[in-house]
């Protein structure tokens, strides 16, 4: 995995001389025709049906094809969706910060520190293995330490930092929080490192030999250096974290409120033209996030 | 060798908080799973049994447990095997631009990083609208797939940026046919990626929940399963199945990496040249 590289390869070499029987475009697009089929009908036609449905109509237990406005005009008139909003969005920035500071450091211990390749893998496989496992299991298995009378709870009173257990541990957005960047930081951990092993050891040691300190090669090198790391694992938390409705419903005990949560919501009973204008409004919302965040930074130029 | 900076000790220490950030409570639930009949959810233990794993294997305690085990590793190796062949096409594909290559790359990343529950709901609503009932082996494994298609693809646009196309050319000098060139040179050079591949499409269809969510119809994925029982089961029969199901993902994460290890150690024993196609 620390090979990934998110762009297209690169053309290879030409045929040069080669006859062929079978134009080369028709081959290209015979290899990608089941991709295309997957990605259409899974990923593109459910966007379009999204956004057709989010116009339609709906009774309180079914819904009609239409072209009213009424899923739009009540969402975006409605106090509830911008406390929503702004909710998800607490979420999103405390997520990001806290992932980016972890992440950035561990990628930066393995990248730097680590003085033998086989280390360097093993301790990246170390932090990638959770990845693999299930989400929903990961998230149960903070019970026992953030309950009522939970590991931390009987820390803090054994300590005497408090006299009786501390409420809002588990089922909170304090829980919430935690659980997202225990969940996601290695979504910025991965590509970081790989932005990082592919700094040029000799610039960093250029630095040194200028007398740049520690802290100024950190500033004024690895952090720009790393840059397209940060932004892709950026998009990564934020879009997931933006889209997110387990983790706060089961973190936050059913007592928050996220955009993702609204939609499931609204699904469940069974709102399907509601729940589209509101999946809409979270795309275009993402997207302009995700275009803002390239803004900082070109990704297509500087891989 | 120059003697570690201070520094170096500070972010050990960081890296090894981050560690047991990441594993401390998969692993106080395993130990937990191993309470007393009478135990609870959480600390102290109440004596030390098996109790809440033999639950697990009785019918009426918990919900169809095995049922949507058995659906997820289907599932699992369906979208395991079809995440294999279509990134190696893909994979194929992309060595050359194509008409329309840009636009079905900038899907490939949407498809990565579109919210779950956008795939979940659209997916849900055309079967909907076509009558067509939802089911875990239709519409659950089409939207699994928009989820690990994007990681084959990465990867495998990785490989083949490093593939060294000179040794295709040889074949294809001494008169091999494409087919014969992808069968005998291609494949073997990428082998141990696919390796790689596999275990993104077994684990991440396997653990996949927001997705399948609106997708799987009424036959639960086991996570779905897992799931609706954190609201209704209260004792350390959760656990006891989280213990489980995690164990199992360790092995098949063990099973892939330990066969890419052996695939290169093989490779490097019988001195074959394969591996030295990625440059």
């Amino acid at each position: 995995m620390s090979e990934l590289e998110i762009t297209a390869p690169a053309p290879g070499r030409s045929r040069a001389g080669a006859v062929q029987r079978i134009p080369e475009a028709v081959t290209a697009w015979a290899l990608a025709s089941p991709l295309v089929l997957v990605l259409g009908f899974f990923l593109v036609l459910p966007v379009i049906t999204i956004v057709v449905v989010s116009f339609w109509g709906s009774t309180e237990w079914s819904f009609y094809p239409a072209f009213l406005w009424d899923n739009y005009e009540f969402l975006l008139t409605s106090p509830v969706t911008l406390s929503v909003y702004l909710n998800t969005l607490m979420y999103t920035v405390l997520t990001w910060v806290f992932t980016l500071v972890i992440g950035f450091t561990v990628a930066y211990f393995l990248a730097f520190h680590i003085r033998t390749q086989t280390w360097q893998i093993a301790l990246f496989l170390l932090c990638t293995i959770p990845f693999w496992t299930s989400n929903i299991i990961r998230m149960i298995s903070w019970i026992p330490f953030l309950g009522r009378n939970g590991i931390a709870n009987s820390v803090l009173m054994d300590i005497g930092l408090v006299n009786e257990p501390v409420e809002w541990l588990l089922f909170s957005d304090f829980a919430v929080v935690l659980a997202f960047v225990h969940l996601y930081t290695l979504f910025m951990v991965v590509p970081i490192f790989n932005t990082m092993m592919r700094i040029d050891k000799s610039l960093i040691e250029a630095a040194r030999d200028a007398g740049a300190t520690g802290a100024q090669i950190l500033w004024n090198v690895v952090i720009p250096l790393t840059k397209p790391g940060i932004m892709i694992g950026s998009i990564f938390v934020v879009t997931l974290v933006m889209g997110d409705f387990i983790t706060v419903r089961f973190m936050s005990g059913g007592q928050s409120a996220s955009v993702g949560r609204m939609i499931s919501n609204e699904i469940a009973l069974l709102q399907y033209p509601a729940a589209a204008a509101d999946a809409v409004i979270l795309l275009l919302t993402v997207l302009i996030m995700i275009s803002a965040m390239l803004r900082f930074v070109d990704i297509r130029k500087e891989l | 060798m120059e003697p570690r900076p201070r520094s170096f000790y500070v972010l050990a220490a960081v890296f090894a908080l981050f560690v047991l950030f990441l594993y401390g409570p998969t692993i106080t639930i395993a130990i937990l799973s191993f309470q007393g009949p009478q135990g609870g959810l959480t600390f102290p233990m109440n004596g030390v049994s098996l109790h809440w794993f033999a639950d697990l294997f009785e019918q009426q305690a918990v919900g169809d447990i095995w049922g949507s085990f058995g659906r997820s590793l289907a599932l699992g190796l369906m979208v395991m095997v079809v995440t294999v062949v279509v990134s190696v096409m893909g994979g194929l594909a992309f060595r050359k631009k194509f008409r329309g290559s840009g636009v079905l790359f900038l899907l490939i990343i949407t498809s990565l990083i579109i919210p779950s529950i956008l795939i979940s709901l659209g997916v849900g609503l055309i079967f909907n609208i076509a009558g067509l009932n939802v089911h875990w082996s239709t519409s659950g494994f089409g939207s699994q797939l928009t989820w690990t298609l994007p990681f084959g693809l990465l990867i495998m646009f990785a490989v083949f940026n490093r593939f060294d196309a000179s040794y295709e050319e040889a074949a294809r000098d001494q008169g091999a046919t494409p087919w014969q060139t992808i069968r005998h040179v291609v494949l073997p050079i990428i082998a141990p990626s696919l390796i790689g591949v596999a275990l993104f499409g077994f684990t991440l269809s396997y653990d996949e929940f927001a997705r399948t969510l609106l997708t799987a119809g009424s036959y639960n994925t086991l996570p779905l399963e897992i799931f609706g029982m954190t609201t209704n089961v209260t004792s350390p029969v959760l656990y006891a199945l989280g213990t489980l199901t995690t164990l199992f993902s360790l092995a098949i994460i063990g099973v892939f990496l330990g066969g890419a290890f052996i695939a290169q150690r093989r490779r490097a024993r019988r001195a074959s040249d394969a591996g030295k196609g990625l440059v």
